[in-house]
């Protein structure tokens, strides 16, 4: 007895197209299977340089995202005469949508171009979006960094020169010790997975370092348990361990750091804490001067570094000529970690300290004695000429668990210590840039500095987003006081190359540092879980002022799904699927480049837009066109491009620049990588290639490129980087002294605002330091005795997937996990209800016992819960019944002290959301309370334009009804 | 004979449930399997057919603990329980590769394979009323207009970490046989005497020993400062026995 297994219908039109997934920002390449237009199978695509075939549980249900009923699909503006989050709205056409937006943009762009905001989510196309902020004249533009792991990103570009995920990551392929910090998923998710499934097979030891045991952790061969935000306790004690044991690798630190950098230590002078330079003349006007000093042990006098022969001591205290007291950078990191005992971070991380002194072993005696050389030569950046290139095989990788602290910054610049004082940096088995990373040390793009930079109908001198190098690029008036909305780039959070997109909300409704007309958010959930304090910025986003008007006057939100945001819009613009769009990952961006060059790669269009769902792109380029935008138009004021996908085509960075949104199939005949002129038939070339170009470097160039020639020759000719400076590791950063002078009045220009300086002078430390975080330093910590943080499920990626009938069977609501001796302590039962509360606010939710969990840390999954109705879930879904959302715990804002009323809660340097900074207490509820979590919203009635929700699905694509 | 299997490896496993939906997808449209019902998908409580769950579980106590994650699906028994007591015959062992099949059309929804099912893997569609289960993505491995690479189930060519080991359990020189014969791979509940035809590998931890003499180097960069290594507070020392 068989079935009939080869039953296909050949009357069936089935079609493969190629394209990019998007149910994550992980990016991996897809083949969509129609079958009679229909969507039969999403398919990993086998040659894609990314996943290599593999596809995730979110991947995997783009069918059920695809025909979502929350799916937005008209134009929308809020009813005549309803209050604005009632939710109730009305069909209007593209052309209304537009004119509407055109009139009021025209204006603001008129008049005062800082009042339009543009705030945008996990959107993936930062490069068109700060693009048409820029050129649109307002400086309040950012995208989610800085509420998702801005610190991440700023800690270590500002120390090596790359980051993790897009820019690069752990080369897993020939390490044998990996270790991993607070991480439960990662956005960089299915090559992590593919990579940890290789590595730990091929005989690797993988320690995973966090609270929780969930996720990769699972795997971990071992688990360390830490207490939330003191990683850099941890980070510290194994340096200080590395130091103290001679673990480290003093040739990679000699010749690849700052390390043996000799600093002024005159308390009189105002180069206090700088490094000693010659001032040679030919170093005079040079962006990144080579001319900073060592001590040789040899002549034992004083050399410009990177003297052949030459080697400098790395410990000591040393007297110059001149009676000047120097120290090499190294020896000011000894004496900064000389306390930092692994018995001193036990007492704060909860980890013993033989286990401390034990990670540290591993890792300095894998490091030292299983080293790697690779028969490659290359030249390096002094010009001397290597045999080989040499890898110690200790990789790390971190998330944000690290990030999300107020002290985040400083523990991801002491994890991008120890990973240089092991020589791991883009060298094999440890840590590997991906293109368009390295960059200089910050790298190169900057902000206005000035409000007189912002005029009526001129484009932003500069970029929205920057790094500042100096106290001089910040964008600050002549009070030293904040001029972006989100007060990024002020002496609040000086490198908060991300913005602040957490606080923009809270800032605009308290109409400071000024009040703004027009609010875009774009594909950002800033009604519910991407932003703190959710209950209160619900509120403020229909709040009014005296004379009856919205303190936002105007709210256009663009998304594909009726988010908790959607309500709360005066205008509603429905953006197509990723499945009917055209995208690109673009190196302008954040590309999908691989370690052995740059990768970049295209969404294409597989179904036709749903109804008169319009991609955000288009708009873009519409709105941009309409308005006369300089980058959208021709000299004469006529429209550049046709549309986005001509836009893509035919836009260069500068005229004749060859540089454009895609680095493939450049020029003419697209025979050109990199750099070309257009090519008609690009996308046509990528839809052949399965969606992404490839670019390989030459083996000679994959390594070192901190300080390879030839890579950073390449680089500057195919416009990644300016400059071809050796990029040098900054353990001790002159970044931070120079900020810190200035808090002290020691630094010509840009001065901090009295309330401010000492808070600058005491984070802008050029050593990592650790510090208890900020929010815990001014709260009772005895009242508040948990961390409370959440975890994001490896099969949700944040709020998107509640609507998605497949993926919410995984995760249909969420519980708090607690250690059960925490539980039992507290007379929380196992499944039964209790109180989550914080200096803040509370949650009701539902408890469940866990062995995984640090006895101090409850957690929950990130974004489950969500508002009743939302999302186009009925009511009673248990998403918003039994679900909960922990944003209602924490404050947007730290409590009032002497920086201010109003400081974010935010990490001082970088201005990174400090998510996992909340503590809180634990009760149970009463026997009498309503099983319900709480609080609760009420419910949202869906809008115009979704279709209905089915009350069963028999999903089958394409059945031939004929 | 072939024994067409999965073999599952715990060790590296992350329970990231893309075999649940890779599985939905591409079965939910299939010809052979589908369709696969999900009730209430946008409201309380909702509930749908699936060939293949992950469940998560801790074992130990804090901090001697383990996550584990464990997919389960049908484990194609070579004595399958289910197929005797079929009363239409529906439920079947395929005699060419040891695959246990339903055949729909037969199929009266009665429920007694579930019951003589040990493990729980099947599931009846709770609108067609007929039971449904893992087929091994029959339909893929017959399709000989798939390239060969691709004639595997759907969840084996997507799992992120290749922890799904698909091949011929009888063949001892097949990638299956050899994980179970060198990784110690087991079946679920032997005692049950089903001789089920998946296994799983289990976790294994790698250590790392460090030798008290390997901190102390010849070459240690301290002495190149004119310091000598710190041997640490908690050497032993004369301080550990002298008496004043």
């Amino acid at each position: 007895m068989q079935q009939n297994t080869a039953a296909v219908d050949t009357e069936d039109r089935i079609e493969v197209k190629n394209t990019t997934c998007y149910m994550c920002a992980c990016r991996c390449g897809i083949k969509v299977h129609l079958r009679n237009g229909e969507v039969r199978y999403i398919e990993g695509n086998p040659d894609h340089p990314l996943n290599k075939g593999v596809l995730c549980a979110k991947g995997s249900s783009g069918i059920m995202k695809q025909y979502s009923p929350a799916r937005l699909t008209k134009p929308l503006r809020r009813k005549q005469g309803a209050e604005r989050g009632a939710n109730e709205f009305e069909e209007i056409s593209w052309d209304e949508a537009f004119e509407i937006m055109e009139e009021r943009l025209r204006h603001l762009r008129d008049t005062d171009p800082k009042k339009f905001a543009l705030f945008t989510g996990r959107d993936q196309m930062q490069a068109l979006t700060g693009l048409f902020a820029k050129n649109f004249g307002t400086p309040n533009y950012a995208a989610h960094g800085g509420f998702c792991s801005v610190n991440m990103a700023t800690g270590m570009i500002y120390t090596i020169g790359g980051s993790f995920w897009e820019f690069g990551g752990p080369d897993l392929e020939r390490a044998k010790l990996f270790i991993m910090f607070g991480t439960a998923e990662d956005h960089h998710s299915n090559p992590l997975k593919i990579e940890i499934s290789h590595f730990k097979r091929h005989g690797g030891r993988f320690i995973s370092v966090n609270p929780v045991r969930s996720g990769y952790s699972a795997v971990a061969d071992e688990w360390v348990p830490i207490k939330p935000g003191t990683d850099g306790a941890l980070l510290l004690a194994i340096t200080h361990e590395l130091i103290k044991t001679g673990l480290y690798d003093r040739d990679f630190l000699v010749q690849y750091t700052n390390s043996a950098q000799l600093i002024n230590l005159n308390e009189e002078s105002d180069e206090y804490g700088m490094f000693v330079r010659t001032n040679e003349d030919e170093d005079l006007g040079k962006v990144h001067p080579q001319d900073q000093i060592w001590w040789d042990r040899l002549t034992n006098k004083v050399v410009r570094t990177h003297t052949e022969g030459a080697d400098p001591y790395l410990l000591g205290e040393f007297t110059l000529e001149d009676g000047t007291k120097v120290k090499p950078a190294f020896q000011m990191l000894a004496d900064r970690v000389k306390d930092y005992t692994p018995e001193w971070a036990a007492k704060i991380t909860g980890i013993p300290a033989e286990t401390i002194t034990r990670l540290a072993h591993e890792m300095g005696i894998t490091a030292r004695d299983e080293k790697i050389e690779l028969p490659i030569a290359w030249t390096d950046a002094w010009g001397k000429e290597h045999e080989s290139v040499t890898g110690s095989p200790v990789a790390f990788h971190a998330m944000r668990g690290l990030a999300a602290h107020s002290n985040g910054f400083h523990t991801i610049r002491a994890l991008s210590i120890v990973m240089s004082l092991l020589g791991t940096i883009d060298r094999p088995g440890g840590f590997r840039h991906k293109a368009p990373f390295p960059r200089p040390i910050p790298p190169c793009p900057k902000t206005p500095s000035h409000p007189n930079e912002i005029k009526p109908n001129t484009p932003l001198h500069g970029t929205p987003l920057g790094f500042p190098a100096d106290p001089n690029d910040l964008f600050v008036d002549d009070d030293g006081e904040a001029f972006r909305i989100d007060k990024a780039f002020s002496w609040e959070f000086p490198l908060s190359a991300h913005g602040l997109m957490q606080n923009a909300i809270t800032n605009a409704w308290r109409q400071d540092p000024y009040p703004i007309d027009t609010l875009l958010l774009f594909m950002a959930n800033m009604a519910w879980n991407s932003s703190m304090n959710t209950a209160e910025v619900r509120k403020m986003l229909v709040d009014k002022d005296e004379s009856g008007e919205y303190k936002i006057p105007f709210i256009i939100v663009c998304d594909a799904f009726q988010s908790e945001t959607v309500g709360f819009a005066d205008l509603v613009l429905p953006d197509t699927s990723y499945l009917e769009r055209h995208d690109v990952m673009s190196m302008l961006d954040r590309p999908i480049s691989e370690f052995d060059g740059p990768v970049d790669a295209v969404r294409l269009p597989v179904l036709p837009p749903l109804g008169d769902s319009k991609p955000f792109q288009e708009v873009i380029v519409e709105l941009g066109s309409r308005l006369g935008l300089p980058a959208f138009v021709n000299e004469d004021g006529s429209r550049k491009f046709r549309d986005y996908p001509d836009f893509v085509v035919n836009f260069q960075t500068a005229p004749d620049s060859g540089i454009g949104f895609l680095s493939g199939f450049r020029g003419k005949s697209g025979e050109k990588s990199m750099k070309g002129e257009p090519n008609p038939n690009q996308w046509e070339m990528y839809e052949k290639n399965g969606a992404f170009h490839q670019t390989v470097l030459p083996k000679s160039y994959q390594y070192m490129r901190n300080w390879n020639q030839g890579y950073l020759e390449w680089a500057r000719y195919n416009g990644l980087t300016r400059h071809v400076d050796p990029i040098n590791i900054h353990i001790y950063s002159e970044v931070l002294q120079k900020f810190r002078l200035a808090a002290q009045g020691k630094y010509p220009g840009k001065q901090p605002p009295e309330r401010l300086r000492k808070r600058v002078e005491t984070y802008f430390d050029p050593l990592p330091f650790y510090f208890e975080p900020l929010e815990t330093q001014l709260i009772d910590k005895k009242k508040y005795p948990l961390n409370a943080l959440t975890q994001r499920p490896m099969a949700m990626y944040h709020s998107w997937d509640s609507q998605n009938a497949w993926l919410r069977q995984i995760h249909t609501w969420n519980y708090m996990y607690v250690n059960s001796k925490t539980a039992k302590a507290a007379g929380i039962e196992d499944g039964g209800w209790m109180w989550a509360e914080s200096e803040h606010g509370k949650v009701r939710c539902m408890c469940r016992y866990s062995e995984s969990t640090e006895p101090g840390t409850i957690w929950t999954w990130n974004a489950v819960g969500k508002a009743a109705g939302a999302w186009n879930l009925t009511g009673k879904a248990n998403e918003s019944q039994k679900g909960f959302l922990l944003n209602h715990l924490i404050a947007e804002e730290l409590p009032k002290n002497e920086c201010g009323d109003h400081v974010s809660n935010s990490d001082p340097i970088s201005g990174q959301a400090a998510w996992f900074d909340v503590r809180v207490r634990i009760y149970p509820a009463g026997e009498n309370e309503e099983k319900v979590s709480w609080p609760q919203f009420e419910p949202l009635q869906p809008v115009p334009g979704m279709s209905e929700r089915k009350k069963w699905w028999q999903y089958f694509a394409g059945r031939n009804k004929k | 004979m072939t024994q067409l299997a999965l073999v599952i490896d715990l060790n590296v496993c992350v329970g990231c449930h893309s075999c649940v939906t890779s599985c939905k997808q591409w079965n939910t449209s299939s010809y052979t399997s589908g369709s696969m019902t999900d009730l209430n998908p946008y409201d309380e409580d909702p509930n749908g057919t699936f060939f293949n769950r992950v469940q998560t579980f801790e074992v130990g106590e804090f901090p001697n603990t383990d996550t584990i994650h464990f997919p389960k699906s049908c484990l194609h028994c070579e004595d399958a329980p289910c197929v005797p007591v079929c009363p239409t015959g529906a439920s079947h062992k395929r005699e060419k590769d040891g695959i246990v099949l339903v055949d729909y059309d037969k199929c009266i929804g009665c429920g007694y394979c579930s019951w003589a099912c040990p493990y729980g893997a099947r599931e009846l569609d709770p609108r067609e009323k007929v039971m449904k289960k893992c087929t091994l993505c029959v339909d893929r491995i017959d399709d000989e207009t798939l390239p060969e690479e691709q004639r595997k189930p759907s969840c084996v060519i997507h799992c992120p970490t290749n922890a799904r080991l698909f091949g011929d359990v009888h063949d001892p020189d097949s990638e299956v046989s050899v994980a179970i014969r060198e990784r110690g791979g087991y079946q679920l509940m032997p005692e049950q005497g089903t001789m089920p035809a998946n296994h799983y590998l289990p976790r294994y931890k790698n250590k790392i020993t460090i030798h008290e003499d390997e901190l102390q180097r010849e070459d240690n960069p301290l002495k190149k400062e004119g310091h000598l290594p710190d041997p640490g507070s908690r050497a032993s020392s004369i301080e550990d026995y002298s008496s004043f």
